[in-house]
């Protein structure tokens, strides 16, 4: 199977605007009776986990569900802030399917699969009315409608949301209806359970192996398909909007076991994150890219200037995107904005204690439109700030640099969201489908919902009714042989026993990745932390120190299993980001770019899903399939 | 700064725990309460000690898995913030602080300062929900919501499901919890008609959690990392009532 | 049945009980201190609101029994709230901090526990007669003198003293207890809240008051014991 990865996308045929309906009808159906002797394993219990729980055990599927907190509802998706989109036109401001499709599809840079990205216009309607459903309470007008706004420079209002905590909203909505399956007995919920590998039986994914957190106990399930929807993998730069516990391990030890992993180097780096203030930082927090509609951004002019602000005149300080960018100014795009910041601070002119950080100041808004306008619309965002960084930004300028928020590759999948191994589903961030190489503000949330609620279920029925998987039990030899793996990578880990913590280790790789393979990416940077990293990892098997012991409640260990794999993922993201010789959306080569610095696309070579396959032993091996543009026209994008 | 920590340490649920003392040494008043543990734990495995297992993730105040009982309040000093979200520059140098782990019978300590919540996500099971499956939903607009009754629900909603309620209630009582879910959705046209059953299946849920019962002492609130207001207590007892009185609670 | 389970069976039952009974509480003591007050207008007065009291036995053993019931059921379902609470945190914190919570929220089972001994001081003083009664209270009209018998007693330092302390801690569980009852029948909202708790405050204030002006005034000859 050397050079087999079948990337078989199976798009349906027929119009583009028909593709998902007419592949619904033509799908395979399970007779309700049938349903429940079908076991299905989900990964995970975000948006994406939560919803396809639910959804598949109101089916009558039997469920069980997995995830590493201590409770469903915890999942990172409760941290989204802005919103979740949807082409419902209830504005009235020209909004339709096919825009919010065609926005999706030139925001990621022409790097997603157009068919998939249609079927998510298409459904996400009917999300905003699942959840309403549900009891989510969005934001209203006083005639009792939805209301909505404008997102992430989007031109139509088609963004919902619920104060600025609309994924919380989202995704205790999703648990609700995960909750009221449990109750009922159809969805075991197994909360501070970490897989830690997928079960293959003659090819296709039977099960998985995972270790409960608090006992130590290393078990596994058994099932008819295994679905994950393990999330982003934003952390293997230690320092990420992402929570703590957000990891690669589910993903990657699929891939370990032969799925492919789509455009690994597709990260999104939010502009407006909270500067990082001391080396012992843990955790960046990412601040509402609203808050550019008010705010400028600039740098003093000479290098080192260490003066305060507002000590800084007005000729001294260089408001670069204005200047460099006329007509969008301080609102260019988040990849522009942010590899904007990051080019004044390589040049020495950074500001606050680190020298990694700019000023977004109000001090002109403030001036002309009156302090309490200003409070009025960001008052909530200032208080964090303040709580944050003790810093009263109504007086001081906001210091902000950009942060790792979002990734956009993730496991293959088709268009049934099956990825290259048959019978492992993969939903939500985990997966690479709709987003290509940027990912528009408040679309996450919808994918995640899209998958979950409305086309895994259909497609693994499919797949269930079409390859009618014979029961295996955990009895079989295959389970027997994982479970082993991961108790002797566990007892490796704990008898390593040398001097490093496992989070020094993490910091270092986060780094490397930063530096390397992070906002902007040259061929000599990437081949150099492509030698970095596995001595890296060499030298975290020789001398990281795991102490207890695995039969109850350990951090260490936890962590160590995560970060190992990190150490091992980090190095694909690395050569992918080497071979793809282009620059598109969040995806910045050096070698690549206009006279003014604009990602220059390659879409003669690179108008393709980069693939990666593992191979013990052996370097990874690349695949693409390649895309096609029949309905958008492939374009450059300008935003001078 | 320097500090002198007492820290509960329990290295198993069925093992006996204690107060321990360390020292907090060269902390930066930017540092988070979870940084400087984290600088703690970073000694203490130097030293060849297990790390100080605590509750955390996403570390921006929103997902309610931190749990900290800081000096005697949970998530300690600063109001409506959560411990994540707790300074340093809210302590003094050469500060005593005592961290302890949530007390409460139905959240049992796994670990140091980890407690199980499980209960609180049983009493969502046995009611804390629309009964609709997916697809099958009306327009989103079919039904217009007064934006008061909206917003009202969503001041409820906002509750992270952390148990700060509880660990500071002197009753151990999850009133506030509760409170906040069965009026969420009691708000809200779509909770509507099971609102008797639901009100009536989350409370007792609640009391065979083996909560302590509300006396209306409303520390709670004072606590509580979202603000969510004891009204909703006041609230919650009259949905309960009206369950009882209409026959809807079964 | 159901309704019964709901009540004594939910903590959210018991506490519109501890509610309904409070009030009644709350309510006969207001009534009670109004009636007693009348030793202000004069022994005539006391004594014949004493004698319309006693006048009906039906009436009386009805409103007595109804009032023990009261009693029992709010100490009942007190002392079992108090000591469930006490289990639902079997281990206790090692530092006890508190923002909000008023004390007095905190001590409810002690200052009723308090109340209790009192009223059993109160009913073998003057009711069942049992202490610091000579037999010889009987006025003009040949009625029960309780205005002397109220008065001498209070004239005695030691039985004022006991029962200024009672009305205190009585006051101090009404400052939380009547503004918490409208909390637990769900009869509070944001707006009504501080009118409820400054209300709440008022009457407890006002029973406080009214109840040791009557030794006070005893104590400092404001009224005679003899004619
Ligand atoms: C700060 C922030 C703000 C954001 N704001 C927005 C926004 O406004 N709009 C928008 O559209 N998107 C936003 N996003 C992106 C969006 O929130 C996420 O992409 C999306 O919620 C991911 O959902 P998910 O279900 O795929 O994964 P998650 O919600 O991350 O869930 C992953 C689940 O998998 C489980 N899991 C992971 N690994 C394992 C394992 N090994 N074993 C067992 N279980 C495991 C976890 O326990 C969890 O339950 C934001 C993201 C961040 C970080
Ligand atoms: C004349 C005497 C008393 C009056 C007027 C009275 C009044 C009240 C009132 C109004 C409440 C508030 C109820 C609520 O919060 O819903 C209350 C609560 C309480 N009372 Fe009393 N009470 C009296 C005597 C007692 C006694 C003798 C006890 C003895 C044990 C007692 C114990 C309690 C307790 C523990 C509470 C708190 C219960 C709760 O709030 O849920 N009370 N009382
Ligand atoms: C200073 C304050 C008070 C005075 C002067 C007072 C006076 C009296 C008197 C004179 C009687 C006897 C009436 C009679 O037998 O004719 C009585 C009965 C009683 N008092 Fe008080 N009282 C006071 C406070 C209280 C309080 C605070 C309570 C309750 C908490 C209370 C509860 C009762 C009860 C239960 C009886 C018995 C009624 C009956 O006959 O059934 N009293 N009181
Ligand atoms: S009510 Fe407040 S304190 Fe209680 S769980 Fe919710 S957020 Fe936490
Ligand atoms: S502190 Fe406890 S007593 Fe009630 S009002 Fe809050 S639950
Ligand atoms: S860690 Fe998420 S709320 Fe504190």
């Amino acid at each position: 199977m050397d050079n087999g990865m079948l990337l078989e996308s199976r798009v349906p045929d027929g119009p583009l605007a028909e593709k998902w309906t007419r592949h619904r009808f033509e799908m395979k159906l399970v007779s309700p009776a049938n349903k429940r002797r079908y076991h299905i394993i989900v990964v995970g219990s975000g948006l994406a986990g939560a919803s396809v729980a639910a959804t598949l055990a109101e089916l009558g599927y039997a469920v069980s569900c997995f995830c590493y907190q201590d409770s469903a509802r915890r999942a990172h998706s409760i941290a989204a802030q802005g919103g979740i989109n949807a082409a419902k036109n209830y504005q009235n401001d020209g909004d339709s399917v096919y825009r919010l499709f065609h926005d999706t599809v030139k925001g990621g840079d022409f790097r997603s699969r157009e068919a998939n990205v249609y079927r998510l216009a298409e459904i996400s309607g009917a999300i905003i009315d699942q959840c309403v459903a549900q009891g989510v309470p969005f934001a209203r007008e006083y005639g009792g409608l939805l209301a909505n706004r404008s997102f992430g420079g989007a031109q139509v209002s088609r963004t919902f949301y619920a104060r600025g905590q609309t994924g919380q909203q989202l995704l205790l909505g999703a648990c609700s209806a995960l909750s009221r399956q449990i109750g009922r007995g159809a969805v075991k919920m197994y909360p501070r359970t970490e897989m830690l590998d997928v079960v293959l039986v003659d090819g296709a994914a039977r099960g998985i192996v995972t270790r409960n957190l608090a006992t130590g106990e290393v078990r596994s399930f058994a099932g008819h398909a295994v679905v994950l929807a393990t999330g982003g993998y934003g952390n293997v730069f230690f320092l990420s909007t992402n929570a703590k516990g957000c990891n690669v391990t589910a993903c990657h030890r699929a891939y370990k076991r032969g799925a492919g992993f789509a455009n690994p180097c597709f990260t999104q780096i939010h502009p407006t994150c909270i500067p990082v203030a001391g080396e012992h930082q843990s955790k960046l927090t990412l601040m509402s890219e609203s808050l550019r509609n008010d705010g400028r951004v600039w740098v003093p002019k000479k290098k080192g200037d260490r003066r305060p602000a507002r000590d800084i005149p007005e000729d001294e300080r260089d408001y670069y995107l204005e200047r460099k960018y006329p007509s969008f100014g301080n609102l260019a795009p988040r990849d522009i904005a942010s590899r904007s910041a990051k080019e004044v601070c390589d040049e020495g002119r950074g500001v606050g204690e680190t020298g990694r950080g700019v000023y977004l100041d109000f001090e002109d808004a403030i001036e002309r439109l009156g302090e309490n306008v200003i409070r009025q619309r960001y008052g909530n965002l200032f208080h964090m700030y303040r709580k944050i960084t003790a810093e009263d930004p109504y007086s001081v300028p906001m210091r902000i640099y950009p942060a790792v928020h979002y990734t956009m590759g993730g496991l293959w999948v088709d268009y049934d969201l099956m990825s290259t191994i048959p019978g492992l589903f993969v939903l939500g961030e985990a997966n690479f489908s709709d987003h290509g190489a940027n990912r528009l503000g408040a679309s996450a949330l919808m994918q995640g919902l899209a998958d979950g609620y409305f086309i895994a279920p259909y497609t693994i029925g499919n797949y269930i009714g079409t390859a009618k998987p014979a029961n295996v039990g955990t009895d079989h030899d295959a389970f027997a042989r994982v479970e082993n793996e991961v108790r002797e990578r566990t007892r490796r880990l704990l008898s390593v026993a040398g001097k490093r913590s496992v989070d020094s280790f993490h910091k270092d790789l986060g780094e490397i990745m930063w530096e390397y393979c992070g906002m902007s990416r040259s061929e000599n940077g990437l081949r150099k932390a492509i030698e970095l990293i596995p001595g890296l990892r060499e030298e975290f098997w020789k001398d990281v120190r795991v102490l207890g012991e695995n039969e109850h409640y350990n951090i260490c260990l936890e962590k160590a299993g995560r970060v190992a794999d990190f150490l091992e993922f980090g190095e694909v993201m690395c050569l992918d980001a080497l071979a793809r010789d282009e620059s598109c959306g969040g995806h910045f080569r050096e070698e690549h770019q206009t006279e003014e610095g604009e990602a220059l696309r390659n879409d003669e070579e690179f108008c393709h899903v980069a693939v990666w396959q593992h191979r013990e032993g052996e370097p990874p091996r690349r695949h693409v399939e390649p895309l096609h543009f029949e309905t958008v026209e492939l374009a450059t994008r300008s935003y001078k | 700064m320097d500090l002198t920590l007492h820290v509960w340490r329990q290295p198993a649920p069925d093992r006996p725990g204690r107060m321990v003392t360390y020292r907090a040494e060269g902390i930066s008043p930017n540092s988070s309460f979870l940084e400087m543990l984290d600088l703690v734990n970073e000694g203490l495995i130097a030293r060849g000690e297990e790390p100080i297992a605590f509750d955390h993730d996403c570390r921006e105040g929103i997902c309610g898995t931190c749990s900290l009982m800081i000096n005697g309040v949970a998530h300690g000093p600063e109001a409506g913030t959560t411990a994540c979200q707790l300074h340093m520059r809210s302590f003094r140098d050469g500060d005593e602080i005592t961290v302890e782990p949530w007390r409460a019978k139905p959240f049992p300590v796994i670990r140091d300062l980890v407690v199980d919540r499980s209960a609180f996500d049983r009493i969502m099971e046995a009611g804390g929900f629309v009964s609709v499956n997916t697809g099958g939903a009306p327009d989103a607009n079919a039904l217009p919501i007064p934006k008061e009754a909206a917003d009202r629900a969503m001041d409820a909603a906002a509750c992270i499901g952390c148990g700060a309620c509880v660990a500071s209630c002197k009753n151990a009582s999850a009133m506030l919890y509760v409170a906040a879910k069965v009026s969420h959705l009691a708000l809200l046209p779509q909770g509507e008609p099971e609102r008797g059953r639901r009100v009536a299946a989350m409370v007792r849920q609640m009391d065979i959690e083996g909560f302590g019962n509300c006396t209306n002492q409303y520390e709670c609130e004072a606590v509580c990392p979202k603000e969510i207001s004891v009204e909703f207590i006041a609230k919650m007892n009259r949905e309960y009532m009206r369950a009882m009185l209409t026959g809807a609670g079964g | 049945m159901t309704l019964i389970r709901h009540l004594f069976g939910s903590s959210i039952g018991l506490k519109y009980v501890m509610a309904v009974t409070g009030l009644l509480l709350v309510v006969y003591v207001v009534g009670h201190m109004l009636g007693n007050l009348l030793i202000f207008v004069g022994r005539d007065a006391l004594n014949a609101y004493a004698e319309t009291l006693q006048s009906s036995t039906m009436l009386l053993w009805t409103a007595r029994v109804v009032l023990l019931a009261v009693f029992v059921v709010h100490i009942g379902c007190g002392a079992k709230l108090a000591m469930s609470n006490r289990d639902a945190r079997p281990i206790r914190y090692a530092h006890n901090d508190t923002v909000q919570a008023s004390v007095a929220s905190r001590t409810m089972i002690w200052t009723g526990l308090v109340v209790l001994v009192f009223v059993a001081y109160h009913l073998a003083h003057f009711t069942l007669h049992l202490v610091h009664y000579d037999g010889s209270f009987v006025d003009a009209q040949g009625r029960h003198d309780v205005y002397r018998m109220v008065v001498e007693s209070f004239r005695m330092p030691l039985v004022s003293g006991l029962y200024i302390a009672a009305q205190v801690v009585l006051w101090f569980h009404l400052t939380h207890g009547i503004g918490s009852l409208f909390q637990s029948l769900g009869l509070r909202s944001s707006r009504s809240q501080r009118l409820i708790r400054n209300a709440g405050r008022a009457i407890a204030a006002a029973v406080l008051i009214g109840n040791v002006a009557m030794p006070v005034a005893a104590l400092t000859g404001l009224l005679e014991a003899s004619p």
